[in-house]
């Protein structure tokens, strides 16, 4: 029993480091791949002569065979060296960019994602419960909506509503000078309040409709109908049998779903200008900064795969019967 | 009855023959979410084709002045050029239709032609392309989109073929756990022991089988189709000259539709993107229900549609 536990953890892991590899591979081999000759697009001279041409190429790498080529952008990977960003504040690193946009966008999208959480388990569970009653229908379909939305269309409307009640632009207020500690916290939090709210409203549909469809197959269960004859009232089943079931496959899929809060981000982050790593990407999408969006690739995939290796680890210490 | 022939998912064998556009006519008719959805997808259809028939103005003409509000003779107002907003709705739901349909297709093609060859020549084959399958399942479609479309550069080719190429994952799975329980049907066996080749087998009995279930999923992948094309328009990554629905939210954002109040420019195309996805929706899984009863309850029939977040990439299910 608990060899199969082990080999199903290392399984798993190991499926983690190979995608990671795939990614590294993939992002090796597209820019690589890029229309035109990288020494032209990086000189940005454009009658160069071929000794200048010859010269970039030796300097950088690019006269070596592919294979070699591909051997040193691993092990540089490895050193954390990304290369340098062709636009923002005139070659900063790549890695010390993404790691202080990252740092922004961590609390950002947690609150978002959090709340988001609570409404839509209140919501999946409520629906659930009262199946084909009007409060299923409208919550149900409300989800639906909410699931249909452009991400960015949702933004901008949250925008359009709460433009003038909070601050909607950047992460600080650009007129208040000399803020203590605190007041520069609160100020950064304020300024968080519509990107999170935009994020729980992304997301909280697909949450109540997960909820609500591993409710209704728990609800179905022997258990339950075991339970119900013995008496309990129907919160009662519903509560301490129902939902904590349910919450098993809701547990994995919100997990899951967490890595792809990413693509939002970037949608978000460009209507707020709130400077994480979504609105990193927006800019280098934007200015055609390759370097950056190589390493916002990287970064937003890895956060990706990482929260897929937790959620695999997190079934099987919440269902043992992994191991049968 | 056979028991093999009442396996989920599949058409069940009927003693009378029917047509194969029986099945899907009759989940129109007999449910109501499908009617509507069809409904929905219809009205978008028809406005799209008859665009130029419909819209009371052009597409590129100026009839009045930046961000003029909504009027008896413009409905919606006007966008940041002076154009009337309901016409730009009636031509962006071709764009936004066509790239949707052609990259849903590209999409379901590909996932059906390694969902078919993993599930009927199972083996190595097998695991070799749904381990390639679940690689990209991993890896978020969004962003790869993102950074492939801003290398190949603006143009709506390469975003039909950028969100195609990304889409098929979960068509794949699909198809291929479907084809493996055909190929173990009965007849299919019968028609193999008579000497019929692979080709005839797979287009001849194993393909009708699951055409319904193709065809649902095509539905449900343009509705994704077209939120990604929003997201990639939104982006700049969309041909800068052509009308879309994405393209006019991204108008709308970078030309300070906020700031000057006009919710008009914004507000419409959104809902428009909601409404034709949640047709597709309605549809697809009506049509899914249809032939899988079990999934109506069981969580899997959430794993099928996906837009944002995407979840069910995890411990396999099916």
């Amino acid at each position: 029993m608990a060899v199969r536990r082990t080999d199903y953890i290392l399984k798993r892991i190991l499926f983690a480091v190979m995608t990671v590899f795939v990614a590294i591979t993939i992002n090796f081999v597209l820019f690589r791949m890029m229309p035109g000759d990288a020494i032209s697009n990086l000189s940005r001279v454009p009658h160069a002569t071929p000794a200048l041409r010859a010269e970039l190429a030796k300097e950088f790498g690019l006269d070596k065979p592919m294979w070699q080529q591909y051997l040193i952008y691993l092990q540089q990977l490895v050193h954390l060296n990304m290369g340098v960003s062709w636009v923002e504040q005139q070659g900063q690193p790549v890695w010390q960019l993404l790691r202080n946009r990252l740092a922004n966008t961590i609390p950002m999208a947690a609150l978002g994602t959090s709340v988001a959480i609570v409404i839509g388990i209140a919501s999946g569970v409520v629906s659930a419960w009262r199946r084909n009653s009007a409060a299923d229908y409208v919550s149900t379909n409300v989800a639906i909506a909410f699931y249909a939305f452009p991400t960015q269309w949702l933004a901008l409307m949250v925008l359009i509503i709460f433009a003038g009640v909070l601050p909607s632009y950047g992460m600080h207020d650009v007129f208040s000078m000399q803020m203590g500690r605190w007041q520069s916290y609160l100020d950064a939090f304020k300024h968080m309040l519509l990107p999170s709210l935009t994020f729980a409203l992304t997301l909280f549909g697909e949450y109540t409709l997960i909820v609500r469809s591993s409710m209704l197959e728990t609800l179905g269960e022997d258990y339950v109908l075991t339970a119900r004859a013995k008496g309990l009232s129907s919160w009662g089943v519903v509560r301490g049998h129902a939902t904590r079931n349910a919450m098993l496959p809701t547990t994995t899929l919100i997990a899951l779903s967490l890595g792809y809060i990413v693509a939002g981000a970037i949608l978000i982050e460009a209507v707020f200008s709130w400077p994480g790593i979504g609105m990193l990407t927006y800019s280098a999408v934007i200015h055609q900064d390759y370097p950056v969006l190589q390493g916002c690739f990287l970064v937003l995939t890895m956060s990706v795969i990482f929260f897929n290796l937790l959620a695999d680890l997190l079934y099987v210490k919440l269902d043992p019967r992994i191991n049968e | 009855m056979n028991p093999v022939s009442v396996e989920p998912g599949v058409v069940p064998d009927l003693d009378r023959p029917r047509r194969r556009g029986g099945l899907l006519w009759d989940v129109v008719r007999k449910r109501k979410a499908a009617a509507v959805g069809a409904g929905m997808i219809l009205v978008f259809l028809i406005l799209a084709v008859f665009a130029p028939v419909l819209a009371p103005y052009g597409p590129r003409t100026q009839v009045g002045p930046v961000y003029g509000s909504p009027s008896s003779s413009h409905w919606l107002g006007l966008d940041d050029g002076g154009i009337d907003m309901v016409s730009l709705l009636f031509y962006g739901a071709r764009v936004s239709m066509i790239v949707g349909a052609a990259a849903g297709l590209v999409a379901t093609f590909i996932g059906g032609i390694i969902g078919i060859t993993a599930g009927y020549a199972g083996g190595r084959t097998d695991g070799v392309l749904m381990r390639i399958t679940d690689y990209f399942l991993v890896i978020p479609d969004l962003v790869l989109m993102i950074v492939i479309a801003s290398i190949w550069g603006p143009a709506l080719s390469h975003i039909i073929l950028v969100i195609g190429i990304l889409l098929w994952t979960g068509t794949a799975r699909i198809i291929r756990s479907q084809v493996k329980s055909v190929r173990e049907r009965a007849y299919v066996k019968r028609a193999r022991s008579l000497g019929a080749g692979h080709f005839r087998i797979v287009f001849r009995h194993v393909l009708p089988q699951i055409a319904p279930l193709l065809i649902a999923n095509v539905v449900l992948t343009v509705a994704i189709a077209i939120f990604d094309e929003t997201a990639l328009a939104f982006l700049g990554l969309s041909d800068p000259t052509a009308i879309s629905w994405g393209s006019i939210i991204e108008h709308g954002f970078i030309r300070q539709a906020v700031t000057a109040g006009a919710w008009w420019a914004i507000v419409p195309p959104g809902i428009c993107v909601a409404l034709l996805i949640m047709g597709c929706y309605l549809l697809g899984q009506a049509i899914e229900d249809a032939l899988n009863p079990r999934l109506k309850v069981a969580h899997l029939s959430i794993k099928t549609f996906r837009l944002r977040s995407l979840a069910g990439k995890g411990p396999e299910v099916s």
